[in-house]
């Protein structure tokens, strides 16, 4: 049938469009030969493979050598500071006149600096973070961050393996030099702390909301009853629950061996065979529980305590380490390379390491602060405080959770570090767990 | 897609770098690991694709032959929720489809549904929701075809005594399959590849091939594993829609 002889009412360009079987053969190979002279470039590069730039260190005179940070120093710090963090994270104190939220320890640095602070809660997984910024990171351009705070873990591991962080120069950062604690100088995923100064540490555990559920939860296998089926979740990342399946099952995560895997491994599978388990979480599940989506799920220690000693609709949060141990794991400040305000990041860095800024943060967020005095003031403002502070300075100061007991510190594991195969052999083992 | 399949060849990791080595078997491990997320993906799909005509036929149909004066803004009222990002409209669904949300909360509250209900997780919320995202892309097409028959062929067929349904079936129908047509093709297609409606809607047993592209390629960082699965699913959905073209695209549907 000619276009001529198609019906009038039908548009036949239209239906050309939406219906032709074919593209003409001649046009096919038109698009096809400009298409593949468009990739031809790419195709050829590919084609050589993606060589990883294995850049361990700083080039002298480079970005991140003393040299460089001096040259910073003489500009002067930028007008404006992108920090980049996690949620329920910072303290806040109600909203200003224009509605944008006040952190008080984030406008004490502002007031005293006249620098800007863009204060972005983005971050909700360190996987998919690290997904999105690495394309940036790989071309050598900004990622549009100026700090980032990353877990210990595979992705900060490969970030300084690939140099895609600033080397510290810690001559600028005097309040760290003196206020950190020993548990927080020279960790053993950041020797000498050269690219990374710690936020807050936390533990995982188990969370539950005394409405639905009696608790205490304190191991894993509690979290598979019936009656709550569907109203569960586990966190679907790589490091919190394949290291927190190990110590449920009596393994220490630090000298665990492939086959102790395998056996995390059949333990989180059983879960997915279970059919009760709702998702394979991130920090969403804080949404999740805040609606009554949630029962019972695991959970990060301040993230909970928080919401049940601030809001009066979540104060029948509970949280408990479970009983076995748990892992402690810390979030890293760190500045990604090719920053556009890399002096300004470190000084608001240094800047949390002042004990009165730390011990705003701790009060808040009833996370394990990186500075020892900051506690001092915490448990001060404490016995300081009168009415419905005190009894909440008081839940914080007594936590062991903020200020962990020796009885608890003895339960502590760190995330297993993986090297080389590891990395894949661990991941080709757990991702696929999390994704069904 | 040369350099597609030119990585999903390369073997190696993220830390040492990727070689083309020409390692096939990239694409049987990628087939053998995730044959079930394929026939899932393929199987979702053609659940939007069947429950998107069902409901989106009845609306073109209804706007093409009642619409009247007012056609182009009911069009445009359709379309409005669309122009929020896809993303947002599929988070904004897992609060109102929250357990104690503003649907089953209140239900729930006066007794209709027992208090473990829920649609979260499930595989139905990742269909409704494809389907919810993917509906303009299955109604448009429709519309298009519906509104253009020539309602003298409906006046036509009812002067030789057909009834309104016998006039439907043998007139409106056939004039408007080049509608459906184009309307499973730009329904199917999107719907079989999405993730981001198993990734938020979703729970475990409602993973997409989307997901575990997305997951090999940001995730695990396994991009030869990840090009591989996203080279299968091209060559599935390109055979399959040639296949189609040819099969039902032919000149009938349109005479």
């Amino acid at each position: 049938m000619t276009e001529e002889q198609k019906p009038d009412h039908v548009d036949p360009t239209w239906l050309r469009g939406m219906t032709m079987p074919r593209m003409s053969r001649r046009q096919l190979f038109r698009y096809a030969g400009a298409g593949v002279g468009a990739l031809s470039l790419s195709s050829i590069l590919a084609a050589c493979g993606t060589p990883a730039e294995k850049k361990t260190g700083t080039k002298p005179g480079g970005e991140g050598s003393p040299e460089w940070w001096a040259e910073r120093e003489k500009e002067g710090p930028g007008d404006t500071i992108q920090f980049t963090n996690w949620p329920a994270y910072i303290d806040l104190a109600g909203r200003d006149a224009q509605g944008n939220r006040i952190r008080p320890s984030l406008q004490a640095f502002m007031d005293e600096t006249g620098i800007e602070v863009v204060y972005r809660a983005d971050i909700n997984a360190n996987e998919d973070f690290y997904a999105a910024i690495r394309p940036a990171l790989e071309n050598g351009e900004p990622t549009g961050h100026d700090i980032i705070v990353i877990t210990n873990g595979q992705e900060l591991t490969e970030m300084m393996a690939l140099g895609y962080l600033i080397e510290l120069d810690h001559s600028l950062t005097p309040n760290f030099n003196e206020n950190v604690g020993p548990a927080f100088k020279d960790p053993t995923y950041d020797p000498g702390n050269r690219y990374t100064m710690a936020w807050q540490s936390g533990m995982t555990g188990y969370a539950w909301n005394t409405k639905f559920v009696d608790g205490p939860i304190t191991s894993m296998r509690d979290l598979m009853n019936d009656e709550w089926a569907g109203h569960v979740t586990l966190f679907g990342n790589n490091a919190d629950a394949p290291n927190m399946a190990m110590i449920e099952l009596g393994i220490d995560p630090a000298t665990s061996t492939p086959d102790d895997w395998q056996q995390a491994a059949d333990l989180l599978s059983s879960f997915n065979d279970w059919g009760g388990l709702r998702k394979w979480d991130d920090q969403a599940y804080l949404t999740a529980i805040e609606n009554e989506d949630l029962w019972a799920t695991m959970a990060w220690s301040g993230d909970i305590i928080n919401d049940q000693l601030y809001y009066p609709e979540f104060a029948s949060f509970r949280f408990a380490a479970p009983d076995a141990g748990t892992v402690v794991w810390t979030d890293n400040m760190m500045i990604p390379a090719k920053a556009e305000n890399p002096l300004g990041a470190i000084q608001l860095m240094d800047h949390y390491y002042q004990p009165e800024i730390a011990a705003m943060l701790t009060e808040w967020n009833a996370y394990v602060s990186p500075v020892p005095a900051g506690g001092e003031i915490v448990k001060a403002d404490a016995d300081a405080a009168s009415g419905d502070d005190k009894k909440v300075l008081n839940m914080i100061a007594s936590s062991p959770y903020v200020f962990p007991t020796d009885e608890l510190n003895a339960k502590l594991h760190s995330y297993r570090v993986l090297e080389g195969e590891e990395v894949s052999q661990w991941n080709d083992l757990f991702l696929p767990i999390f994704t069904t | 897609m040369i350099a597609m399949g030119s990585v999903a060849l390369q073997e190696g990791s993220a830390l040492e770098g990727y070689r083309l080595t020409w390692h096939i078997a990239n694409f049987s491990d990628a087939i053998s690991q995730y044959w079930v997320y394929f026939v899932r993906s393929l199987r979702n799909g053609a659940l939007v694709t069947i429950v998107g005509l069902l409901l989106a036929y009845p609306i073109a149909y209804w706007i093409a032959f009642y619409g009247g004066r007012f056609k182009s803004l009911f069009l445009f009222l359709l379309l409005l929720p669309f122009f929020i990002s896809f993303v947002i409209r599929t988070v904004s669904w897992s609060f109102i489809l929250a357990d104690s949300g503003i649907v089953f909360g209140t239900l729930k509250d006066i007794g209709l549904l027992p208090e473990r209900f829920r649609v979260l997780g499930t595989t139905f919320a990742v269909v409704a929701g494809i389907t919810y995202n993917l509906l303009p892309f299955t109604i448009l097409p429709l519309y298009v075809s519906l509104e253009r028959i020539d309602r003298s062929l409906v006046e036509a067929a009812k002067d030789l005594y057909a009834s309104k349904t016998e006039a439907f079936r043998k007139v409106v129908l056939p004039l408007s399959m080049p509608g459906v047509f184009a309307a499973i093709l730009l329904t199917f297609i999107p719907a079989t590849g999405d993730y981001v409606n198993a990734y938020v809607l979703g729970g475990p047993g409602t993973a997409m091939i989307g997901n575990q592209i997305q997951l090999e390629f940001l995730r695990a960082r396994e991009y030869p594993t990840a090009a591989a699965l996203a080279f299968i699913l091209m060559a599935i959905m390109l055979v399959g829609a040639i296949l189609y073209a040819r099969v039902l695209g032919t000149e009938e549907v349109t005479t």
